[in-house]
């Protein structure tokens, strides 16, 4: 299982697309870690800065709706070769949301209130820790410090356990 | 409780429940592109497992960015073609037969009624159109499906939109599915499958229902569906004579997928389209969309049309008897791609490769191409183009460029005033 826990980058903003993650004109790459320089690309938030923004951090807070658009799995792959393993949401795009659990990544949903609890501690110096096993999130930053806990299905778990889809699937299938 | 038609899909595939709530369904087809498969495909290698499920039940072909513009694109139709010959995959559509995956599938007989199709691409969900349960995955469900011929979902609520009235003139399936989706709003169908009913639909064209479930992920959802009946059976007719005695028994057959009267839906969205007008979208989401009059005159240096949304026959043909003998806009770059050699052919006995050439417009290759901004009229930063395709994010088309998604009937005005035009003065 991956590590799920480190410093956190804000997105603050609904429906940021795959297009915007990992823009269609780097999917003619054959190797996931050809797509790391390109993380968020087309992404245009007031506060954010670009690809750089991304360095050293291990989770994304974002709002709802996340990853709607293309089935790019490159979108949850240019993620993890950057070092995020997890997002946190109030809701993705269905096979943006099953794509990051087929890769063993963590896509949780929190409710709205939750999401502006964590949105509330945002500053630079802001870390997640995920304890996977007590389905507990612990954001601590210069804001303050707040616990959450989280649901994952059976399935979504397993996966996350498995390390995949493909591992599941072929002890299984 | 009656079921839906997705539920009876569901009941007919699953082969396995692993927890409450998850169900393994077996597929009757995968679909391939050069785009999403070939880093499945180096994956199998890598992990020892160079193997598909079954060759009969794969279908393959390079759309996106053929003939190949770079060394890259050129080395992921080499692993695609590799990969289909080592495996004797016979049904592979390379240059010279290739087209836009979701309308050559369809064309060549890929799709039935009932049937539980996955592909690594979003718009699969066109083929719901058929009263198939298709849907858009990504790679790794893409790898498993190649290996093992099965996928895992939740099983999806959903949404019925009843279209009721009859469409004005210049409005069409484009029309209506951008109206549908500013009303779900892009997450609106999120894990539901929209089911397209009413007479308006019963009246419409296997090319038209295709439009109409091509955009169901614009709404978020899983797919797009609609019953199978005789417009179906004749479409699929040279495919499937020999199975039924007529098309009769064929569209009683098909019965047992339609929806039960009874069914459970968690929303239905009632439209009289008889009110409904040309759209064209404003914004950088597929929701953002106002009738045309609203956005009238706005300059565009591009109209495009293609791709798997509305590059079919019917859509050519509507553009083409528009731009009859007519120029386009002198300040417009004016792109056709058909969207399969089959369109292509038939497009050009009937002319209308003839009238687009004399109206000043490129005819280009059946590709995937200036969709997603890969090929074939990549825009400029700032650039503006009219376009029949399914998404209008920013830079979508080409780095800093816009796109006003429209119908190929409010696009070939565009293309004559060189601004957004509404479609009704020309038909």
């Amino acid at each position: 299982m991956k590590n799920f826990s480190g410093r956190v980058l804000f997105l603050d903003r609904s429906d940021i697309n795959t297009d915007e993650i990992i823009p269609a004109k780097y999917l003619t790459e054959v190797s996931k870690e050809a797509l790391k320089p390109h993380i968020l690309e087309d992404l245009k938030l007031p506060s954010f800065s670009g690809p750089a923004d991304c360095a050293g951090k291990s989770v994304i807070i974002t709002r709802a709706n996340f990853g709607c658009g293309s089935s790019r799995e490159h979108a949850p792959w240019v993620l993890e070769v950057n070092g995020i393993t997890a997002v946190i949401a109030e809701s993705y795009a269905r096979i943006f949301r099953q794509n990051m659990f087929n890769c063993g990544l963590l896509a949780i949903e929190l409710k709205k209130e939750d999401i502006e609890g964590v949105f509330a501690l945002k500053a630079d110096d802001a870390v997640m820790d995920i304890d996977f096993s007590a389905r507990r999130i612990t954001v601590t930053s210069s804001h303050g410090r707040k616990e959450i806990t989280f649901f994952l299905s059976p399935f979504d778990a397993s996966l996350v356990e498995a390390g995949g889809w493909v591992e599941f699937a072929d002890k299984r299938y | 409780m009656g079921k839906t038609i997705t539920e009876k899909i569901f009941d007919a595939h699953c082969t396995d429940e692993p927890f409450t709530g998850t169900y393994v369904l077996k597929l009757d087809a995968v679909f391939c592109h050069e785009i999403t498969t070939p880093i499945a495909i180096n994956d199998l290698v890598r992990r020892g497992k160079d193997r598909v499920f079954d060759r009969n039940r794969i279908k393959a072909v390079i759309d996106h960015v053929t003939p190949a513009k770079d060394s890259k694109t050129a080395e992921q139709g080499k692993i695609m073609r590799d990969w289909a010959r080592r495996h004797k995959i016979k049904d592979f559509f390379d240059v010279g037969s290739n087209g836009v995956c979701h309308a050559l599938f369809p064309e060549k007989g890929f799709v039935r009624p009932g049937y539980t199709i996955i592909m690594g691409d979003s718009h699969t969900c066109t083929h719901g159109a058929f009263g198939a349960f298709a849907a858009g995955v990504g790679t790794t469900d893409l790898e498993v499906g190649i290996l093992k011929g099965v996928c895992a979902f939740r099983k999806p609520q959903t949404i019925r939109v009843n279209l009721t009235g009859k469409p004005g003139k210049g409005v069409y399936a484009k029309d209506l599915i951008l109206e549908v989706i500013n009303k779900l709003t892009v997450k609106g169908a999120t894990d539901c499958v929209i089911e397209f009913h009413g007479p308006v639909v019963a009246a419409m064209t296997m090319d038209s229902r295709m439009t109409l479930c091509n955009m169901a992920i614009e709404a978020g959802g899983t797919s797009g569906i609609c019953m199978p009946d005789l417009v179906t059976v004749k479409y699929l007719w040279p495919f499937i004579k020999k199975q039924y005695a007529s098309t009769g028994a064929a569209v009683q057959a098909f019965k047992k997928w339609h929806s039960d009267p009874d069914a459970e839906y968690v929303r239905v969205l009632d439209i009289n389209v008889s009110k409904s007008a040309p759209r064209v979208t404003v914004g950088y989401k597929p929701d953002e969309s106002k009738e045309v009059s609203a956005v009238k005159g706005t300059r565009v240096d591009q109209v495009y049309l293609g791709s798997c949304t509305n590059g079919r026959l019917e859509d050519l043909a509507i553009a083409a008897k528009m731009l009859k003998g007519k120029k386009i806009a002198p300040t417009v770059r004016g792109i056709v791609s058909p969207a399969t050699p089959a369109v292509f052919a038939a497009a050009l006995k009937r002319g209308y490769i003839d009238t687009f050439m004399k109206a000043g417009m490129c005819v280009t290759n059946p590709t995937c191409g200036a969709c997603l901004g890969m090929s074939n009229g990549v825009l400029a930063s700032g650039e503006v183009c009219a376009s029949t395709t399914n998404r209008n994010f920013f830079g979508r088309m080409g780095k800093g460029g816009m796109v006003h998604l429209m119908s190929p009937a409010t696009a070939a005005a565009t293309a004559i005033t060189g601004v957004i035009t509404d479609p009704r003065k020309y038909l």
